[in-house]
């Protein structure tokens, strides 16, 4: 033991698990918010996307989409918008992944691997990072949508519960991220590993249209789909048209449903992804 | 007692290759122990299980004190890394990445922003502090990464391959921090494939090749078992060069090579400088004409070569 003594380090403070973890997360995400306004390109790009989907879906699709009984493009487009913003958060997955793997492969893992800090918290604090810019680019959303005449229409605090529910999806889909990361190591591999399968979840759900309409093995699947679950929340608690009528269970209580797939996905993906991270190899 | 560095019988296998092939070390509390080895010998590897970044399939390993597999957590309060890449974030300051990685070493803000001035200052990047690391040069990268490892003043330290891909001016500035670091009771594990580098910087040196430490010992150690030092001589007419030759064998105490078309004779002495002066008077006394004229001191890589038969640079596919 003569070796510890024979140079005093500097005092790590004595702390308690969880305020630890949560404080080594916290610094993390701060490190990962300064990168990201340090690259403003990449919220930029995150913010144009969902606005060209918002233009080319109200305006092409638009007016030859039959929602709750009418191709009234007014209505398409404010059936359209909870599709879009669960659409939007979902691609935090393809920035929380890059982001990771980009540390794996510049050696930054290695060094918070030799740290001595909370084992969560590299991960916990890049996935709270997304959190912060999802709820930006959520935002700026919203004011594109009122511009092209999208509504709420059960009152602010519903609005603010479909917007909750929304970025607690947006949280869960950044630890597949997380995880998709740490497996494929390259930056780039993560960018298109994290997107590739978020169109087949995206298209076959409720989210651009009318899931009813869907052919039975299809729609069952759309049904049952996490993200549509979020997505009929949100138009619930919006009060926007196309509301599913489907007896599949998360259609008719959407809001309960929503919560516990992102819970469920936390849950797994956060296990799965922080047992990668101990192990990882760069 | 063990040293502050200690490993017995460590085995790491990736799939069919032994990166480890039961490695011992044992590294006295102060010392600096060079790894020296081609790439894909295994000292990464070996680094990487002492900070514990990796467990090994069998073996022991203690660190200041501290088990290496049963507390990994306590070894990580007591090391510094330093690693091949230079793992910095280069979007953050350098300010701002020492800032960050005192704080998780557990330090207070406070501490972690003082304690960060002070290495940007020691580290000669108080200019560039508050720019991001991007726009730092190859050496000032380095240099902030090591200070990155030195946040809390570990005892024990590790440094993967410190100087590659340095120009030589700032691998001499690196030696010259590590020396001062060694000099204030640190004890460094140091892996290289620079034989000068463990020449100048380790008190011991293990080489290590396919996984196994091959041979083990100081520098001087090292050297001797290689074979002393010897003559070299370039004749200017290669017509002279048997009777060159025999005049040579006068002086040697081993066998005399000579290299044809080179004009180049070799012949292991003993005797230093002044028995080189001797030489040189023979030869002129003799009116032999000479090209080039040395007294040559075997190099770690005349030990490399002689150990494991092959250079020391090889694989491009570290382990």
């Amino acid at each position: 033991m003569t070796a510890v003594s024979a140079t005093p380090t500097a005092t790590p403070q004595p702390r308690n698990a969880v305020i630890r973890s949560a404080r080594d997360s916290l610094v993390v995400a701060k490190r990962n918010l300064i990168r990201m306004m340090r690259i403003p390109e990449v919220v930029i790009f995150g913010l144009v996307q969902p606005i060209m989907f918002v233009v080319l879906f109200s305006y092409v699709f638009g007016g030859s989409m039959k929602v709750g009984g009418t191709t009234d493009p007014g209505v398409y487009r404010e059936f359209l918008m909870a599709g879009i913003f669960a659409q939007t958060v979902t691609f935090a997955t393809a920035g929380a992944g890059a982001g990771i793997a980009d540390d794996m492969h510049k050696g930054l893992v290695d060094r918070f691997r030799s740290l001595p800090m909370a084992r969560g918290a590299v991960l916990t604090g890049r996935t709270l990072a997304d959190l912060v810019q999802t709820t930006l680019t959520v935002i700026v959303l919203a004011i594109v949508a009122l511009i092209v005449g999208w509504r709420v229409h059960e009152g602010i605090p519903k609005a603010l519960g479909g917007f909750a529910l929304l970025l607690l999806l947006g949280y869960a889909f950044s630890w597949i991220g997380a995880l998709i990361g740490l497996t494929v190591r390259t930056p780039e591999a993560a960018t298109s590993g994290g997107l590739i399968w978020l169109f087949p979840l995206t298209f076959i759900s409720n989210a651009f249209v009318d899931s009813s309409q869907m052919t039975p093995w299809l729609r069952h699947l759309a049904d049952w789909n996490p993200f549509s679950a979020t997505v009929q929340a949100c138009r619930q608690l919006f009060g926007n048209p196309g509301v599913s009528q489907s007896p599949a269970w998360p259609m008719q209580h959407p809001v309960w449903a929503s919560l516990i797939w992102s819970i469920v996905i936390i849950v797994v993906f956060r296990t799965l992804a922080v047992r990668k991270y101990r192990h990882a190899t760069s | 007692m063990t040293g502050a560095i200690y490993a017995e019988g460590l085995v790491k296998t990736f799939g069919d290759v032994r990166a480890l092939d039961g490695v011992d070390l044992d590294v006295p509390e102060g010392t600096v122990l060079g790894l020296l080895g081609p790439n894909g010998a295994g000292k990464t590897t070996a680094v990487r299980v002492l900070t514990t970044l990796l467990r090994p399939d069998s073996g022991k390993a203690v660190v200041a004190g501290v088990d290496v597999l049963r507390h990994p957590n306590e070894v990580r309060r007591l090391i510094g890394l330093s690693g091949q890449f230079a793992a910095v974030d280069e979007y953050l300051t350098g300010r701002e990445n020492l800032q960050m990685v005192g704080q998780l070493y557990q330090m207070s803000g406070r501490d972690a922003k003082v304690r960060a001035g002070e290495l940007l200052d020691q580290f000669n990047l108080a200019d560039a502090a508050d720019r991001p690391a991007k726009t730092y040069s190859g050496g000032m990268r380095r240099r902030l990464d090591l200070a990155a490892a030195l946040v809390v003043r570990p005892p024990v330290m590790f440094m993967d391959e410190p100087t590659t891909g340095l120009d030589p001016r700032n691998r001499l500035g690196l030696w010259d921090v590590i020396q001062d670091l060694v000099a204030g009771g640190t004890t460094l594990l140091l892996t290289t494939q620079y034989l000068e580098e463990a020449d100048r910087l380790a008190h011991d040196i293990c080489v290590i090749d396919h996984g196994k430490v091959i041979a083990r010992g100081t520098s001087d150690q090292l050297k001797a078992r290689t074979g002393g030092e010897r003559v070299e001589v370039v004749v200017h007419e290669r017509e002279r060069l048997t009777e060159a030759t025999e005049v040579l064998r006068g002086f040697g105490k081993g066998e005399t090579k000579v290299e044809d078309h080179m004009r180049q004779i070799t012949v292991p002495v003993t005797g230093g400088a002044k028995l080189l002066a001797e030489v040189i008077r023979e030869l002129d006394s003799r009116g032999i004409e000479i090209d080039d004229i040395g007294l040559r001191r075997p190099t770690l890589d005349d030990v490399f070569i002689s150990l494991t038969g092959h250079v020391a640079e090889l694989k491009e596919d570290a382990v």
